[in-house]
Order: structure tokens, then C-alpha cells, then sequence
């Protein structure tokens, strides 16, 4: 692998700031929507691999986006993400739990079981969230 | 936070929400001075070995919890698939969810590939997925089945590592059993000397180590057939407990046999009684 693509994989993994502070839309803390803040809870994870599994899919990603260029050249991730964009726009109302068929069949995922498929199922979750505020939130206007 | 998920719908999977609450209360329990309970570990020694036509693999039956043992007949040794079968020590349920997930996983893949599955595909499945969890999943494993290229033996490590060996053995008990392995192994056994060579090693895994104990199970796997002998040797005989005189069981009688006292002396003494006074009182049955 060229030091070229290994500069770019490095500049395109996730930050550790990923437990970013919750600023509000003016860059203030957000009490009323996000609760009270305290350093502890956003500077460290609660659990070492808390910040590893949140981006698994994305390095997990990244990676094979990277190898796929550089052994087939630029098109071939180009294409797929372009697939991946369209596939994750089938999605239901925001508060409703999407099969994301297409997605799953485009990663290669629909053949395989891990734990995000047995435990916390959101499918399976008791709590539904609240309609209004969730579609607030992905039209923007929160 | 519940904050976020207020907003996005949450994904599925390990969650970390209690992570920091836990760790607040075992420091308050642990500054009482309790301790939190632990999880059930299967302080084990599992063994497996290759001989001329196959593999056999070995495990012991006991679970501990701490100090106690919590299962007397646990069974360590897990199908796979039905050439490959895989024993498991470490955290029970780490091992059982694990082996259960990749048998899953390779169920899936055969009917993909439309082939029996191999042993080094669910070697590489159980690695990288040890490996994603970097060691927080305790699971050490000895892998073995026989494929269309051959008999395979491997040893699967809690943080990811795995190695590929004629015989290994894992757990608590796992240094008297290489003990074992390490004079009498040799290539090429005949199924009866392996499966001899694989009831002595946990034997002294059993005896030697405090964390396993109880029955021996053997898992015979051979092109095509697969013996699964549970339990295979009967190492700890539970006794029953047996009245030694009369025969019979003893638990929850406490009446003694006529006769166990002997009598020195009898006196009859007869108590002359007059009816003094006789009232009726009617019972109020409305």
C-alpha cells in the first residue's frame, strides 16, 4: 500500500473528539434539549471501546473503500458510494424502524448475524421516540 | 445519553449507557466493603488433539461462580456445525453467545457457498470478532473439525490471537493437561489411543485444579461421523447417601426402629375420673 493512501485513511478516521460537547445551534450548551454537561462525561469515554464500536461500521467502511482503490482504481469506491447514498435514502418517517434491505444487500451484511442483530434491537425497543421532535430534527428546523 | 436517541432512531447492539453508573456503584460497594458478584466462569481444562482420521477434543464439566461451583454437568463442548465442533473456556456466556453467533454465521455462509463449511473460515470469523472487542469478550477456544482438506486443530485466545497446533489445551487447567499431552502425544494415533491420551489429560486437569471437575466429555469428529460422548468418564462419582445398617435411604427419616431404647421398668397407674357437672352449649349455626 502507498504511503498516499495510508495518509488519506488516517485523515478520513474519526476523530476522538467524537464525544464532542453538546452545543445548541448558537454554540451554547443546550440544557433544555441535551441535559446538564460535565467534563468527565465528554472528554473521556465511559468505556474504552465505546468510541471504537460507535464508528465500526464507518472504519469498517473506509477501509474497504480504500483497498477497493487502490487495487481497482478510483471509480470502483466512487460507484458503490454513490449506490450507498441512494440506498440509504429509502428510509421510513424518521421515528419508524427501516428494514434498510438495500443497504444491508450492498454491504454484504444480509448473510451475516453479529450482536447489534440480537442484542438492543431497536425494532424490539419498548420506548418509541416522540414523532414531532424527531421529524424536527431531521427537517432541521429543531 | 437518552439525549441522543431522542433525536435519531438508536442502533442495535453493545450499549454503553451504564458504563459510568456501574462504575460509581462498585466504588461505593467496594468502599463498604462487599463485593459485587461475579460472572459465572467456566474455570475449565479443554483439550483437543489430531490423530490419523480425525480430531478429538476434551473437555471437563464443572462451572464456577466465584468459589462455588454453580453447574455440576455443564457441557463445554459446542457445535459449530456438523463437522466442526468447539469447546470453550473463560466466561460461560461469552462462550456460549460467541460459539452460538459463529455457528449462526457459518450456517449462513455454507448455504452461500452451497459447501461444508471449513475449519479455518470459523477460526478467522472468531478472531476478527474477538479481536473487534479487544479481549472484553473472555472467551478462550479450541477449534477442531475435519474439512475437505483435512483434520484442523486451532486455539482461539480472548484478545484475537489463534494458534494452529496437532494438540492444545486451554483453561485453568490447562498446564496439567499439556503435562500430559507432552509425554505421551505422537502423530498419527489410532482413535482409541487418542481418545485415552484425551480422558488422561483432563483427568489431571480435574485433579489438579481446584476450577475443574466432575465428568470427562469426549468429542470424537471424523470425515463424515462425529461421536459425541457425554459423558464419556464418570471422574467424580457423587455418593448416595445410604442408611449402612438397615439398607434403606436415610434422608428425611428421623423415626427409630422399635426397640432402639430399652426398657428397664414399667408402672401402671390408673387415674379414677368422676363427671362432676354436664352443660350443653348450642353452637350458632344461622
Amino acid at each position: 500500500m502507498n504511503t498516499r493512501g495510508l495518509r488519506s485513511q488516517l485523515k478520513d478516521s474519526v476523530p476522538v473528539t467524537g464525544l464532542c460537547p453538546q452545543a445548541g445551534p448558537y454554540g451554547v450548551q443546550d440544557s433544555l434539549r441535551r441535559g446538564f454537561s460535565s467534563v468527565k462525561n465528554e472528554l473521556l469515554p465511559s468505556h474504552p471501546l465505546e468510541l471504537s464500536e460507535k464508528n465500526f461500521q464507518l472504519n469498517q467502511d473506509k477501509m474497504n473503500f480504500n483497498t477497493l482503490r487502490n487495487i481497482q482504481g478510483l471509480h470502483a469506491p466512487l460507484k458503490l458510494q454513490m449506490e450507498y447514498r441512494a440506498a440509504r435514502q429509502i428510509q421510513r418517517l424518521p421515528f419508524l424502524p427501516s428494514s434498510n434491505l438495500a443497504l444491508d444487500t450492498l454491504r454484504g451484511s444480509d448473510d451475516t448475524i453479529g450482536f447489534e442483530d440480537i442484542l438492543n434491537d431497536p425494532v424490539q425497543s419498548e420506548m418509541m421516540g416522540d414523532p414531532h421532535i424527531m421529524t424536527e430534527y431531521k427537517l432541521g428546523v429543531l | 445519553m437518552a439525549t441522543v436517541s431522542v433525536c435519531q432512531y438508536h442502533r442495535g447492539g453493545f450499549s454503553f449507557e451504564n458504563c459510568k453508573r456501574n462504575a460509581l456503584l462498585e466504588a461505593d460497594i467496594n468502599k463498604l466493603g462487599f463485593s459485587s458478584p461475579a460472572a459465572r466462569k467456566t474455570g475449565t481444562t479443554i483439550c483437543g488433539v489430531v490423530y490419523k482420521d480425525g480430531v478429538v477434543l476434551g473437555a471437563d464439566t464443572r462451572a464456577t461462580e466465584g468459589m462455588v461451583v454453580a453447574d455440576k454437568n455443564c457441557s463445554k463442548i459446542h457445535y459449530i456445525s456438523p463437522n466442526v465442533y468447539c469447546c470453550g473456556a473463560g466466561t460461560a456466556a461469552d462462550t456460549e453467545m460467541t460459539t452460538q453467533i459463529i455457528s449462526s454465521n457459518l450456517e449462513l455462509h455454507s448455504l452461500s457457498t452451497g459447501r461444508l463449511p471449513r475449519v479455518a473460515t470459523a477460526n478467522r470469523m472468531l478472531k476478527q470478532m474477538l479481536f473487534r472487542y479487544q479481549g472484553y469478550i473472555g472467551a478462550a477456544l479450541v477449534l477442531g473439525g475435519v474439512d475437505c482438506t483435512g483434520p484442523h486443530l486451532y486455539s482461539i485466545y480472548p484478545h484475537g490471537s489463534t494458534d494452529k497446533l496437532p494438540y492444545v489445551t486451554m483453561g485453568s487447567g490447562s498446564l496439567a493437561a499439556m503435562a500430559v499431552f507432552e509425554d505421551r502425544y505422537r502423530p498419527n494415533m489410532e482413535e482409541e489411543e487418542a481418545k485415552r491420551l484425551v480422558r488422561d489429560a483432563i483427568a489431571a486437569g480435574i485433579f489438579n485444579d481446584l476450577g475443574s471437575g466432575s465428568n470427562i466429555d469426549l468429542c470424537v469428529i471424523t470425515k463424515g461421523k462425529v461421536d459425541y460422548l457425554r459423558p464419556h468418564d464418570v471422574a467424580n462419582k457423587k455418593g448416595v447417601r445410604e442408611d449402612k445398617i438397615y439398607g434403606r435411604p436415610v434422608t428425611g427419616n428421623y423415626r427409630y426402629k422399635h426397640g432402639t431404647t430399652g426398657v428397664l421398668a414399667k408402672t401402671v397407674t390408673p387415674l379414677n375420673l368422676e363427671v362432676v357437672e354436664e352443660n350443653v352449649q348450642t353452637m350458632d349455626t344461622s
